[in-house]
């Protein structure tokens, strides 16, 4: 009696065991993006898609995402909205929980059907600014410092370095709505500061800005210039403004303006000095990118290509942790099988995530989808870019004013 | 449709000058619409999107056919005229709450008043000329737009519309989608095959092909070119209504000059002067793309290569082998696919006793 009670107990826990594991383990997680690297922003996109797949082969590598494995699917579109929407709903139809979207107007043409479908989308440096509000747009997450948060870490960085009351700052943007979209608060923080401010645009594409820099070191003669270019335009305003006297450590550059290309364009040399804003941390120095290199390429016998380290490549492996990240504390709150909605759950319970010191103390709640708004100045010196601040931020309330204001619509 | 006229006699005018005066052209091309509605039983969500993509782009290369290929006006603006109609209807659906369905119209009015002031130059200039002067108003509309938050509702330039609805029914997934787009470019082919046999279509091809013989004939040059560009816009600005109520967003960057070149390729490739060119071009350039990617991968994967490891080298290949078929396609039939298709026709008309 007392045996076959065993027996029973036994046999119903093995039949438990061998019923759960195989479900356990043969789960594959789905998640999605598309990436360019044909298209408008190939110089970007050739480093920053391989961040990201070296960064979920890592995941996979050490066992997967709570011991299911991450299947992460790039499609390429070239930056062209069609291609793009195809891209989404292919993973869609392939079960993807979360995508990356990469481009602002793909991001855009995206947002409506990530909001129907209820399944989150990452826009890290692409996003809009407003959508940090994660009440209105509750599957958007920007999961980075946006342009507003950019441009108040900026003038913080600006502040400490002794602006005051009457310092002549000049903001020169691209003519684009991401290139403008600084300006609110830009103006608001020069408005309270008592800055004199000018705002100087460059039209696209942006290669021609002799009468801006003219305009910008001889008529207004300004203190500091923060700079909100993309493309090519980013180099050209270093060599212009050098060959203009213009100092260059006084000279602030927003995110997409400082990767080692937009230097290498414009010559280190002429650059040596000049600040950039960074939402990762970069260099081949920090614990995730030596693991990746170990683990991804030597183990595999496999050369590291020059780009490993890089600022862009860095931004892709922040694209591919923060989409593990999400997934991870979906399955970890909720269990299988994982679903859109769990992963916004999962990203909106993501805190002081900082993967050993290579992000910002990320904490996302269900208001807040930037993550905190952190940047950390870089300066280029010598061949590359060496952080000469720790991770800041600054003007929060005007940011999330403006936040407010703009989803008051 | 591959047909054959023997044995096929009209008694009426009106059957002679029926769109389709044979019977079986009839049955095929009924066969065809009927096809094209069961497409979604049978498709799932992912093809309909590529079917939605394609049906939007043949919208838009129809239009620019009419304008370039039967009225011989090149123009490089048809971009410009997509987003005029784009945030048209944009405003008149956020500001006045209008329906699509009055929506798509408002945009395409609106789209031919700006495309017809547009045309204006085409009074003066041809050719390259010409293309020139459209190009001028493809920047004009852009900054324009760009630059006034009255129309472009702040400095993103982005305008959020509300999921449209008919008759109570949310127009939310693909499969609806389609059945807001394919109504549209079936009545938007169907016009415009009227359109180019009927006394207005004939006139365009007059001044097409030479517009002072044209003149002496009788045809108001002044009037019909204005009109090709009307026409053509209002096309242009349906398809750009169309995709704002497709996507639920209006943005000026889907509609950038690129975009008119690539409407350009579209009919070209297509066959300049044929409607159904047009949708064969729409057709190619947007699906070759995507098929690319399926082949090329899957080529890749065949030979024992991985995608992360090459995809820098997949994703430059495909585009060589893109340009390399437009080429192609171009050498072996410079009038496009239309006249392939037309080749094709011929061939089977006297089948099996052809001589």
């Amino acid at each position: 009696m007392k045996i076959k009670g065993l027996l029973t107990a036994g046999f119903a826990v093995a039949l438990a065991v061998a019923l759960a594991a195989p479900a356990m383990a043969s789960h594959v997680i789905k998640v999605g993006g598309q990436c360019d690297r044909t298209g408008a922003t190939k110089v970007v996109g050739v480093e920053i898609c391989p961040g990201l797949t070296d960064y979920i082969a890592l995941v996979n590598k050490k066992g997967g995402v709570l011991g299911h494995k991450l299947e992460y699917t790039e499609i390429e579109h070239g930056y062209l909205v069609d291609r793009g929407v195809e891209a989404y709903e292919r993973l869609k139809r392939d079960g993807a929980v979360a995508t990356l979207d990469y481009g602002t107007p793909i991001v855009y043409a995206l947002t409506p059907r990530h909001m129907d479908d209820k399944i989150p989308g990452i826009t890290p440096g692409f996003g809009r600014a407003d959508s940090t509000d994660g009440t209105s747009w509750p599957y958007i997450f920007p999961m980075a410092a946006t342009y507003w948060s950019q441009a108040g870490a900026g003038l913080q960085f600006i502040k400490d370095q002794g602006a005051k009351k009457g310092t002549k700052i000049a903001h020169i943007y691209y003519d684009n709505p991401a290139g403008r979209e600084g300006i609110p608060i830009v103006e608001a923080v020069a408005k309270k500061e008592g800055y004199q401010l000018r705002l100087f645009a460059v039209p696209p594409p942006g290669v021609e800005m002799g009468p801006q820099v003219i305009d910008i070191t001889r008529r207004f003669k300004a203190d500091w210039v923060l700079g909100h270019l993309f493309g090519q335009a980013p180099a050209v305003s270093i060599k212009e403004l050098k060959r203009a006297g213009f100092p260059m450590n006084r000279f602030v550059s927003f995110v997409w303006g400082a990767g080692e290309t937009n230097i290498e364009a414009a010559g280190w040399d002429t650059g040596q000095g000049y600040i950039g804003m960074q939402y990762s941390s970069t260099g081949r120095s920090l614990p995730v990118i030596k693991e990746i290199m170990q683990r991804v390429y030597r183990d595999e016998g496999k050369e590291i290509p020059k780009f490993v380290g890089s600022v862009y490549y860095s931004r892709g492996v922040l694209n591919g942790a923060i989409l593990a990240e999400g997934v991870r504390l979906a399955v970890q709150n909720f269990g299988l099988p994982v679903t859109g909605d769990n992963v916004r759950k999962g990203f909106e319970s993501i805190k002081n995530f900082d993967l050993q010191g290579f992000l910002p103390p990320m904490t996302v709640t269900s208001q807040d989808h930037e993550g905190g708004g952190w940047v950390r100045m870089y300066q280029v010196k010598g061949t590359e870019w060496v952080p000469i601040t720790d991770w800041i931020r600054g003007y929060r309330d005007e940011v999330m004013a403006l936040v407010k204001q703009a989803n008051k619509k | 449709m591959i047909n054959r006229e023997c044995g096929v006699y009209q008694t009426t005018y009106e059957g002679d000058m029926a769109l389709y005066p044979l019977p079986l052209a009839r049955y095929s091309t009924l066969a065809v619409v009927v096809v094209l509605a069961l497409l979604p039983l049978v498709l799932d969500s992912h093809m309909m999107s590529l079917a939605n993509l394609m049906l939007l782009a043949s919208i838009g290369a129809i239009g620019l056919n009419i304008l370039v290929g039967y009225t011989g006006q090149v123009s490089l603006g048809h971009g410009a005229f997509m987003m005029v109609g784009s945030y048209t209807a944009a405003l008149v659906t956020v500001r006045l709450g209008l329906p699509f369905w009055l929506g798509l119209p408002a945009g395409g009015a609106v789209a031919a008043l700006v495309g017809a002031f547009f045309g204006i130059p085409s009074l003066r200039i041809k050719g390259l000329y010409l293309a020139i002067a459209t190009l001028a108003g493809q920047f004009i509309i852009e900054w324009v737009i760009n630059h006034s938050p009255w129309i472009s509702g702040g400095v993103q330039s982005t305008i959020y519309v509300p999921t449209p609805t008919f008759l109570g029914w949310n127009i939310n997934n693909e499969y609806r989608r389609y059945f807001m787009v394919l109504p549209v470019a079936i009545v938007a082919y169907v016009a415009a095959m009227n359109l180019v046999r009927s006394r207005v279509g004939r006139a365009f091809i007059a001044v097409r092909d030479r517009d002072v013989a044209a003149e002496i004939i009788g045809v108001d040059i002044f009037h019909y070119k204005l009109l090709a560009f009307a026409v053509s816009s209002f096309y242009a600005g349906m398809a750009g209504a169309l995709w704002t109520y497709y996507l639920k967003i209006a943005n000026y960057e889907h509609f950038t000059l690129a975009t008119s070149v690539s409407y350009l390729a579209m009919i070209i490739i297509g066959g300049l002067g044929s409607v159904l060119g047009s949708v064969f071009g729409a057709v190619f350039i947007t699906l070759l793309p995507i098929v690319l990617v399926y082949v090329v991968e899957g080529g890749a994967a065949l030979f024992g290569f991985k995608y992360a490891a090459i995809a820098d080298f997949l994703a430059n290949l495909r585009l060589i082998i893109f340009g390399g078929l437009i080429i192609l396609f171009l050498a072996i039939e410079p009038e496009g696919l239309f006249r392939m298709w037309g080749n094709v026709k011929r061939y089977f008309r006297l089948w099996p006793y052809s001589y």
